[in-house]
């Protein structure tokens, strides 16, 4: 018998932390698609990783910063062409309060 | 003669130069062989056939006036659509970014225009770069020109279909865990995954940033390790820039592999692996044997895991990548003023992303998220270090380690994308050197049912030099790049 790794119930609260809005029928699909992945996933199980240091990423490089100067950016009209909603010389961004 | 669109890169650039054509000529032979069969291929988004004319036409002049021009001079070039280009539109193939026109360019565009690359269109992708076989676009499938009921392989199908059915001289794609290898082997042409960091991401939309990287697409080795030398090199304006200077490519390009030691890890040949591809890839070796370099059989164990580990890494970087997709700076957004924030930028998520990103953003939600965060996304990092360690280990016994690119030939439009999981098994093969930022190219090395095979070499970091050697030698000493398939 598959092993349920998550449930209707925490597919939706994920997607809504995640901020995607799930139709029901998507929910069930997903939640089937999740188990068979997350049961995939526990390949890694089988590794021992006590005491081995993650890797983000593979460079040798951290903190990478230039010299505080200013240079050439976008233009008002450059930074708002792809906006969908704006205003004058502002992006109209939905209620938050 | 031979048609300008059948044409590498480098007979493209010699001719324009010495007066045999003109860039006019070559990109409008281009744009006639895509009348005659995107219409089949799909392999294009957005095509910018007067602009591209224009700008061949001002080559032509700088050239009939004797003045320099560049390293590309004239050459037709296609981009995958999840690289920026001013002025051009740049969907990621998604809804989401349907109508976006960036306001700049990537590093790589401004580097390709330098060099006087002619850009004539944007290519098709799994949306966001996110599959294996261009079917997640929101406009539709690619058709693989060896057989249009077949994938082109993903993600940068269209980028692999345009050069296999010339219709383009060269492409760009980007490859997050084989999305240039793999549609490079399934439509039997030459695709380089750089080292990470070799090549400025500045001005691509990011999927999974500690693994993606732009790499060069061509008809055959030379022309890759050309478009590399152009692209290839620090940029300050990626972070992640390694600090390498630009160098010439095209002198490793060379007809020798003698002393050459290569790795055959026997997990590249593991269970789900097609015979014919098993056997054309180890004939393959043999020849590079033959060629005057040996091999030996080895075991890279945590390949096993490698599948699993960076599915939960690109689906965790995914997760915090894409938040920035709200419907306000740019992207899609539900036409309504009422409501809260949480609402509208939930709606907007869910129309403007398909199924596969939203799966993919909301597992890696998941994977990041209190509870789960040391189990999944921790303890996956924690793999790619041993996954780094066993390739460092095993490159100090070996020049290149070798294996097939794909586990299984192109398969039916249709036939896989009901079934994620069955079809994230396809990049089996390819995931690892993402993980270990290793550079890896796959070149074509022979047929199964007149479907292509394809042949992965990785190197050490920094060591594309070896790579394009070994390829080259095996392309030169094979008859594998002068096949093409006949479209219909």
């Amino acid at each position: 018998m598959k092993r349920i790794h998550v449930s209707k119930k925490d597919v939706e609260h994920v997607a809504t932390l995640a901020h995607i809005e799930l139709t029901e029928q998507e929910k069930t699909l997903f939640t089937e698609q999740f188990n068979d992945i997350l049961e995939y996933f526990k390949k890694i199980d089988a590794i021992d990783t006590n005491g081995i240091e993650p890797t983000y990423h593979v460079l040798d490089l951290s903190n990478v910063s230039r010299t505080d100067e200013t240079k050439p950016s976008l233009s008002t009209e450059e930074a708002l062409m792809n906006a969908p909603k704006k205003e004058k010389k502002f992006l109209k961004a939905p209620r938050i309060v | 003669m031979q048609n300008l669109h059948e044409l590498t890169a480098q007979e493209t650039i010699k001719k324009i130069r010495n007066k045999e054509t003109t860039a006019e000529e070559s990109v409008q032979s281009v744009f006639d062989r895509i009348n005659k069969f995107e219409g089949k291929v799909k392999a294009y988004v957005t095509l910018v056939e007067e602009t591209a004319l224009k700008k061949a036409k001002l080559i032509d002049r700088k050239i009939s006036e004797g003045k320099t021009v560049g390293r590309l001079a004239g050459v037709p070039i296609a981009i995958k659509d999840a690289i920026c280009t001013q002025g051009i539109p740049t969907t990621c193939s998604s809804r989401m970014l349907e109508n976006f026109v960036p306001p700049y360019n990537a590093e790589v565009i401004e580097r390709i225009n330098q060099e006087d690359g002619i850009i004539i269109g944007k290519t098709n992708m799994d949306e966001f770069a996110m599959g294996s076989s261009t079917e997640t676009s929101y406009f539709g499938p690619t058709h693989n020109p060896w057989n249009l009921s077949r994938v082109p392989g993903g993600s940068s199908g269209g980028s692999a279909a345009c050069i296999s059915s010339s219709e383009a001289i060269l492409s760009l794609g980007t490859d997050t865990g084989g999305s240039i290898r793999c549609p490079a082997s399934y439509c039997s042409i030459v695709g380089l995954k750089p080292t990470y960091g070799l090549v400025s991401r500045y001005g691509l939309i990011a999927y999974a940033n500690s693994l993606e990287q732009i790499g060069p697409m061509a008809k055959n080795v030379y022309d890759c390790a050309l478009f590399l030398s152009v692209i290839a090199g620090h940029d300050s304006k990626d972070s992640t820039s390694v600090n390498e200077a630009q160098k010439d490519y095209t002198k490793f390009v060379k007809d020798t592999v003698e002393g050459i030691k290569i790795g055959v890890p026997k997990e590249f040949f593991g269970e789900g692996t097609n015979q014919a591809i098993e056997k054309q890839v180890w004939k393959s070796i043999h020849k590079l044997e033959e060629l005057g370099a040996s091999y030996e059989e080895t075991s890279l164990p945590t390949l096993e895991q490698s599948l699993a580990t960076y599915y939960i890494i690109a689906m965790s970087e995914a997760s915090s990548n894409l938040a920035r997709f709200d419907g306000i700076r740019y992207g899609y957004r539900v036409d309504k003023d009422q409501g809260d924030w949480t609402t509208i930028y939930s709606q907007d998520r869910r129309i403007g992303f398909g199924a596969e990103v939203r799966r993919r953003i909301i597992l890696g939600t998941y994977a990041l998220s209190t509870g789960y965060y040391s189990k999944y996304y921790l303890k996956a990092l924690k793999i790619r270090t041993l996954i780094r360690n066993n390739f460092e280990k095993a490159f100090k016994k070996f020049d290149v380690i070798i294996g097939p690119t794909m586990p299984f030939p192109p398969f039916k439009i249709g036939e896989k994308i009901e079934d994620p999981l069955a079809l994230y098994m396809s990049d089996v093969d390819t995931v690892s050197a993402n993980l270990a930022g290793l550079p890896a190219i796959s070149i074509p090395c022979g047929f199964t049912n007149g479907l292509p095979i394809g042949m992965q070499i990785l190197a050490p970091l920094l060591r594309e030099d070896l790579i394009l050697q070994v390829a080259y030698t095996f392309e030169h000493n094979t008859d594998f790049k002068n096949q093409k398939p006949s479209i219909e």
